[in-house]
């Protein structure tokens, strides 16, 4: 008798995915996807992607999902859940989707505490358009729009996201991880996970930075890539949990769907 | 027109603060509780039209209203509604600009709101009031042909509008129309999992959007173009008008009635389509065509496009809080007509040089060798 111990997760689609060699928006989907099987929200998940390299996630994650225009993703993640709290809604985000052009949404609905989980996948570059600055990048990094590195003076510093997010009361939880070496993918599964909790039993804000690779733009080998994660980029963004205020917090389950949803083909004619 | 839409089904609102509509947000945030739907003051226009993007895609009906600038910083988000195929409110209760400009009325949006806005090739269906009653009604219409063609339709009013106390019969135009939602994103349960997007990479997908998004105008506009006609029948010269300037034109038309001239009016209710037909069809039997706007002329072009070039076709318009009087009006129509700019002469020359510095000869051009060739230019 032979054992499966190792399989697709059951809303990973069985897809050869665009993602460049030594990517690790392989590994960070699979374990979104693990926790969407693990929490049985597959059939109420609605995914929102945004202008960047995830832009394509609806042919790799087998629920719903909507594009969004770049930078906007978590303010059509509060127009979804505002219509149907019932749904379970999460935003993929790049940096440059997240923290630069989308960066008041981002603040606003965190702020706000929106029931919604945050994938934050920060590589320090412009994946898509071919190796710009982000505002992520870290000083002294070449890139095709700081080809002499990035400077203090010029640029200014490299934005810390999670940390910024901890600040903010409507978060419930806010971490950073990586996946540059198995032990890190451990952690950053456990972080996804609770994440994932955060709107499933408190139907608040959990934001998840992941601290992802990308070889192809940073002119490297994958290998010498995950050592530059490690050894560069884990020193200006540092490894960690940065809020968790889930003891405090009263549970506050997501609600059940109401027959026909929030106003969701209601035909009913209000007169005062 | 915020009880008409929570009449007509709206069950979201997002919207921004911006003067000369806030009445609408201030409205529904009482009102939309009161009927389980949700109110969202967002952090910006932008946010805002993207939070309706999300909610008409979880199959809610949702609206947006805004001003000018505020529609300006939408425009992203209405072409990803088109490109995505999703219905969706838009109010515009246009203020002048261009830029800040400042809360008095305009009709000067005609041309973004008529031409799509955004990018792309698009457009949106555009209906303009000209009474607090039409304000009430059209929400009802809009919604409806919002979902009948799954695209995001634009209700123009202008600051007057906006502002005007009218009575009003708040009874519901006819029963709501709803269409089936068979793309909605609410959770694939039962079903394969849907996408909504108006990205296609594969092939020659985009194109083929495209001529998929023609054929629904191209249905559009045999179908759903709206006018109404006032003393057409016996008129030798008509007047085009929409939104406050029709109604300021039916004065003019009844005064210059008075004096013994046979004038009718032709107010297109749609915008855009613009009902060319029905344009055309009274055209045929007038001797000229007046068109009054409140800009400086933006559906004369769609007048002048209509009809055949033999058609005389005249325009009155004054932009950017300049409102056309009856009286001026009537004195086009009498061949006496004045344009203000120029009656203006002397004080658009003062402030053209404030404004326009040019004009006096004071920008002087200089000249000087490109920059940075040097050796790379012997190469």
């Amino acid at each position: 008798m032979s054992k499966v111990v190792f399989k697709r997760p059951r809303y990973l689609r069985d897809a050869a995915t665009h993602y460049c060699a030594g990517c690790t928006h392989g590994t960070a989907h699979r374990l979104v996807a693990e926790a969407i099987e693990h929490f049985n929200v597959g059939e109420k998940a609605v995914a929102v992607a945004p202008a960047g390299c995830s832009v394509m996630l609806y042919k790799y994650f087998d629920v719903d999902s909507i594009e969004a225009a770049h930078g906007r993703a978590l303010a059509v993640g509060t127009g979804i859940k505002r219509a149907r709290p019932d749904l379970f809604v999460f935003t993929y985000q790049g940096d440059g989707d997240l923290a630069s052009i989308g960066l008041c949404e981002t603040m606003h609905a965190a702020n706000r505490g929106e029931g919604i989980t945050v994938i934050y996948v920060n590589n320090a570059v412009y994946g898509m358009t071919g190796g710009q600055m982000a505002p992520t990048t870290l000083l002294g990094q070449r890139t095709t729009t700081t080809p002499a590195g990035r400077s203090v003076d010029n640029e200014g510093h490299p934005l810390r996201m999670a940390e910024m997010m901890a600040t903010l009361d409507g978060v419930l939880y806010a971490e950073r991880v990586a996946l540059f070496d198995p032990k890190q993918i451990r952690r950053a599964r456990k972080a996804i996970f609770h994440a994932f909790e955060i709107q499933i039993k408190y139907n608040g804000f959990g934001f998840v930075e992941v601290l992802s690779a990308c070889p192809t733009n940073l002119r490297v080998t994958p290998q010498q890539s995950q050592k530059w994660v490690e050894t560069e980029m884990c020193k200006v963004f540092p490894l960690g949990l940065f809020k968790d205020v889930t003891v405090d917090t009263p549970q506050k389950p997501m609600p059940e769907p109401e027959p026909g949803g929030n106003g969701a083909g209601q035909e009913t004619c209000h007169a005062i | 027109m915020a009880e008409g839409a929570v009449q007509a089904g709206c069950r979201c609102y997002f919207g921004y603060p911006i003067t000369p509509q806030n009445e609408v947000p201030e409205y529904l945030s009482k009102r939309l509780p009161e009927v389980g739907g949700t109110f969202l003051q967002a952090e910006s226009e932008v946010a805002s039209i993207n939070m309706v993007y999300g909610a008409v895609a979880a199959g809610v009906r949702a609206m947006t209203s805004s001003s000018s600038p505020g529609i300006s910083l939408m425009q992203e988000g209405i072409s990803f509604l088109a490109g995505s195929q999703l219905p969706a409110v838009i109010v515009n209760v246009q203020r002048s600009g261009p830029g800040l400009g400042g809360i008095k009325t305009t009709q000067g949006d005609y041309l973004q709101s008529t031409r799509g806005g955004g990018h792309g090739d698009y457009r949106t269906i555009v209906l303009a009031p000209w009474t607090v009653q039409e304000m009430y009604d059209m929400p009802f219409l809009a919604f409806e042909l919002a979902e009948k063609y799954r695209n995001p339709v634009m209700i123009l009013p202008d600051a007057v509008l906006g502002q005007m106390m009218e009575g009003v019969v708040m009874t519901p135009p006819g029963p709501v129309i709803t269409y089936e939602k068979n793309y909605i994103v609410d959770g694939a349960k039962g079903r394969p999992a849907r996408n909504i997007r108006s990205m296609y990479l594969e092939g020659d997908d985009q194109e083929l959007l495209n001529y998929v998004l023609r054929e629904k105008y191209r249905k559009m506009e045999a179908e759903e173009p709206r006018f109404e006609t006032h003393w057409t029948d016996d008129a030798d010269t008509v007047i085009v008008a929409f939104g406050t300037a029709a109604r300021i034109s039916l004065s003019a038309a009844q005064r210059a009635r008075e004096s013994g001239l046979r004038v009718g009016l032709f107010r297109p209710i749609t915008l855009w389509p613009f009902p060319a037909d029905g344009l055309r069809a009274i055209a045929q039997r007038v001797k000229r065509i007046l068109v009054v706007e409140m800009n400086l002329g933006q559906m004369v072009d769609d007048v002048r496009a209509a009809l055949d070039p033999s058609v005389q076709v005249e325009f009155y318009g004054r932009p950017a809080g300049g409102i056309p009087s009856p009286r001026a009006i009537l004195a086009h129509l009498q061949g006496k007509g004045t344009d203000k700019g120029e009656e203006w002469a002397d004080k658009v020359g003062a402030a053209a040089r404030h404004y326009i510095w040019w004009r006096e000869g004071e920008l002087k051009p200089r000249e000087t060798s490109p920059v940075g060739i040097g050796e790379a230019g012997d190469e």
